[in-house]
């Protein structure tokens, strides 16, 4: 009351919130990523701790930059960009040269991300934008694998991590091959039981499926996920693999070893799942999917590439705003349909 | 044996905000005084304002008309005490425009008895004495639209009602007076269900009631008259449940159409605590001059369920309740769609069903974020509108887009997507915002 001296704030309804916050949000996929990254390191030592710890740092202190250059508040604190190192660093291979993790963490934060307008307007998921320059500039580098459980991963760096800039890596002669290439190149298949506790080499967080699952699990429990989409995607995948092995067991690897092998299970649960580049509606989460799992499908066994994760879902983040252009909730009272 | 496992009944998307019901909704309704002069105002419903029929310094007593219905759409106005009429002149109203009242300065030693008016008689009244006693005793929605009952109740000739819909659901957090006149005015409410299932011409009621009321659901159920044909039915606890089309589809499975009146399912739908004033105030020819409504909030020290003489000043309700010091919000109905106010010097009218005062720790803004498309406005949205989209429209100031592609114009503002938005935009206050520049537009093109 103005005599008792009280400032009464005019606010339009409603008065009070859920209490959700977007960097809430953002902490917890951190949160569900760091058992990742903490395999990770088990299974591949310093040099994916140096990828991983350089590849954050790149994006982080990218966007911190660009943001002070643009005279905007720094927006690192949504913990977006976090997400985006963490997850950018763990699709490298873990040998490879730091250089060259930092120009990729640059880049796809800076193009994908910055350019766009900064987090919400993102078309394409920044990790994957720079993951996909790296493997077009540095094509060797991108696929030199490192074993995993090697014997001195815990005392000595790889020397194509300290490669200088713009000069050729020279790795030591214990390369391995990722299950996906040893099955496209030299038709050798890989136990589904190694696949899924990640004993074999490949991309330094896409190795173990059951600790992204369970990543994926909590983010699902707590609403941060929309479960649908990697349950398209292995639904997809597991339904059109099954069918060629059917028709085919020669040509076409099993079920499990689609499923389990590669970045698709890291895809489909971390990097598919990016609220900002996928569909905003059930349904067109599901119709994402199904694309994403089909174009995995059809790159991994027909394409060049042993592998397709990261094109299939950077094609269908173009795709979602024209999913969402076609797929509308059913308002109410407008019948059926 | 199964129905212990079974869930309640209730419609799709919504949210569940907490209840905080817990302070109010044991407390017995109690008569609220009398101010030292009332305000009421002419237009306290949608539609035409009432026309005076007293004169500045006449006497009146209390429940005395004072003001005629201006046409169908339109009330009555009666004295909410017995005094003088001070002046008639302009006030204050929720809109934060002036807008003319009749000001009343209650006798101090008068015992305010209320008068009474020509009783409409159940068993010999028609179908339009009925209505024409509704509009004469000054009803319109307690639930807070303050739409004129009888204009709701005159069932167009080419429909068919089959159900009359008693709404006691009441989800707003904070308000209890629904609850409150359930369990004290079972005799008025089933009273007003008869006259307002003669007025329909309807065979049976539904009182749908939520599943955080079992004490009004057990209590209504056995006091339920065996001539009655009316049932009490349990939905779940959800917002915005208490919304007409909301708890169509919750009790009956029907989806009120785009643009369309809950008639078009053959059903018609009535505030709890309307109907409690219908069947109270009809057998004595009375008019509407006090409601209930509840007073809560952390800033309040007073909290209850009041019996409030329509046109009591919110500066002196605040001052008897007690607001505290740190209060920083005050707001008319609750805290989902309630109105903030724009001064405290407007009066209760017939569609407040409460104020809530908040302290600072309830109104701490929150910092905005971009939209992430997280969906969540998606899935609360009871009308299956995509929120998102509509805000980011509202931001380009593309409210034709908004209307015509989006349904903009199906929202009923309850708040939902502002509630869960992780990036707190401001999405409701955006829509209501756009539907004022939408109207403007399309009234000047």
């Amino acid at each position: 009351m103005s005599n008792r001296g009280h400032t009464l704030e005019l606010r339009s309804s409603p008065h009070i919130a859920s209490g959700a916050s977007v960097d809430v949000i953002m902490r917890n996929v951190v949160w569900a990523l760091l058992p990742v990254a903490a395999y990770a390191i088990y299974a591949f030592g310093l040099a994916a701790a140096m990828t991983l710890l350089v590849a954050v740092i790149s994006c982080v202190a990218t966007e911190h930059l660009l943001c002070r250059l643009a005279t905007t508040p720094s927006t690192v604190r949504d913990w977006s960009v976090t997400i985006t190192g963490l997850l950018y660093g763990l699709t490298l291979p873990p040998a490879l040269p730091l250089w060259m993790v930092a120009c990729g963490g640059i880049m796809g934060v800076s193009m994908a991300k910055f350019l766009f307008g900064g987090l919400g307007y993102n078309a394409f998921n920044p990790a994957l934008v720079g993951r996909a320059i790296l493997q077009a500039a540095f094509p060797a580098a991108m696929t030199s694998w490192t074993p995993a459980f090697g014997v001195d991963r815990f005392s000595q760096v790889p020397g194509s991590t300290f490669t200088v800039p713009f000069a050729a890596p020279v790795y030591d002669g214990t390369t391995g091959a990722t299950p996906l290439s040893l099955f496209k190149f030299d038709g050798q298949l890989t136990g589904t039981g190694d696949l899924l506790l990640g004993l074999t080499s490949g991309s330094a967080g896409e190795t173990c499926a059951l600790l992204i699952l369970a990543g994926g699990i909590y983010l699902a429990v707590r609403k941060m996920l929309n479960w649908r989409i990697p349950a398209a995607i292995l639904v997809t995948v597991a339904g059109l693999s099954w069918a060629l092995h059917q028709l085919a067991p020669a040509d076409y690897p099993p079920v499990g070893f689609m499923l389990f092998s590669g970045g698709l299970m890291l895809g489909a649960v971390f990097m598919a799942t990016d609220m900002v580049a996928s569909p905003i509606t059930h349904a067109g989460c599901v119709a994402y999917g199904v694309l994403i799992g089909l174009l995995v499908t059809v790159i991994r066994l027909w394409g060049g590439m042993p592998e397709g994760v990261m094109y299939a879902i950077l094609i269908a983040n173009a795709a979602s705003p024209h999913i969402d252009g076609l797929i509308q909730p059913r308002v109410f009272g407008t019948g059926r349909g | 044996m199964f129905s212990v496992l079974r869930q309640h009944r209730s419609f799709a998307h919504g949210i569940h905000p907490p209840q905080a019901k817990d302070d109010t909704r044991g407390l017995a309704v109690r008569q609220f005084p009398f101010a030292p002069v009332m305000i009421v105002p002419l237009a306290q419903h949608i539609g035409k304002p009432a026309l005076p029929v007293v004169r500045e310094g006449q006497e009146v007593e209390r429940g005395q008309l004072i003001a005629e219905p201006d046409g169908f759409v339109s009330v009555a106005m009666h004295a909410p005490a017995s005094g003088v009429v001070q002046r008639i002149a302009l006030a204050p109203a929720i809109t934060g425009r002036m807008s003319p009242a009749i000001y009343i300065k209650p006798f101090p030693g008068s015992s305010q008895e209320v008068s009474d008016g020509v009783p409409c008689d159940l068993a010999t009244a028609s179908v339009d004495d009925i209505l024409l006693a509704i509009q004469r005793a000054g009803i319109v929605g307690l639930g807070g639209a303050a739409f004129p009952t009888h204009v709701k109740l005159k069932v167009p000739a080419d429909k068919t009602i089959d159900t009359l819909v008693i709404n006691g659901v009441e989800c707003e957090p904070y308000l209890t007076t629904d609850h409150r006149v359930m369990l004290e005015q079972q005799a008025d409410i089933f009273t007003g269900i008869r006259y307002l299932l003669k007025v329909t011409g309807t065979a049976r009621a539904i009182i749908g009631v939520e599943a955080n009321k079992l004490d009004v659901v057990d209590a209504l159920r056995a006091a339920l008259p065996a001539d009655l044909p009316a049932t009490v039915e349990v939905v779940a606890v959800k917002y915005p449940q208490g919304a007409e089309k909301m708890l169509l589809r919750a009790l009956l499975g029907r989806e009120v159409p785009s643009g369309g009146l809950p008639s078009d399912v053959g059903v018609v739908s009535v505030n709890v605590a309307t109907a409690a004033e219908i069947g109270r105030l009809l057998p004595h020819g009375r008019g509407i001059q006090e409601r209930v409504i509840t007073i809560g909030g952390p800033a309040i020290s007073k909290k209850g369920n009041y019996r409030i003489p329509i046109g009591t000043p919110l500066r002196f309700a605040l001052d008897y309740a007690g607001l505290a010091d740190n209060a920083s919000r005050v707001f008319l109905g609750g805290p989902m769609m309630g109105q903030a106010l724009p001064s405290l010097d407007i009066p209760i009218t017939k569609g407040t069903s409460g104020f809530i005062a908040f302290t600072d720790k309830q109104t701490a803004a929150a910092m905005e974020y971009p939209c992430i498309h997280c969906a969540y406005c998606v899935d609360a949205c009871p009308l299956f509108l995509n929120p998102s989209q509509l805000g980011l429209l509202a931001r380009a100031g593309e409210v034709e887009r908004m209307a015509d592609e989006y349904h903009l114009l199906d929202c009923f503002e309850c708040g939902s997507c502002s509630y869960v938005c992780p990036a707190h935009i401001p999405l409701v206050q955006r829509f209501r915002a756009a539907k004022g520049l939408l109207r403007k537009r399309r009234a000047n093109p």
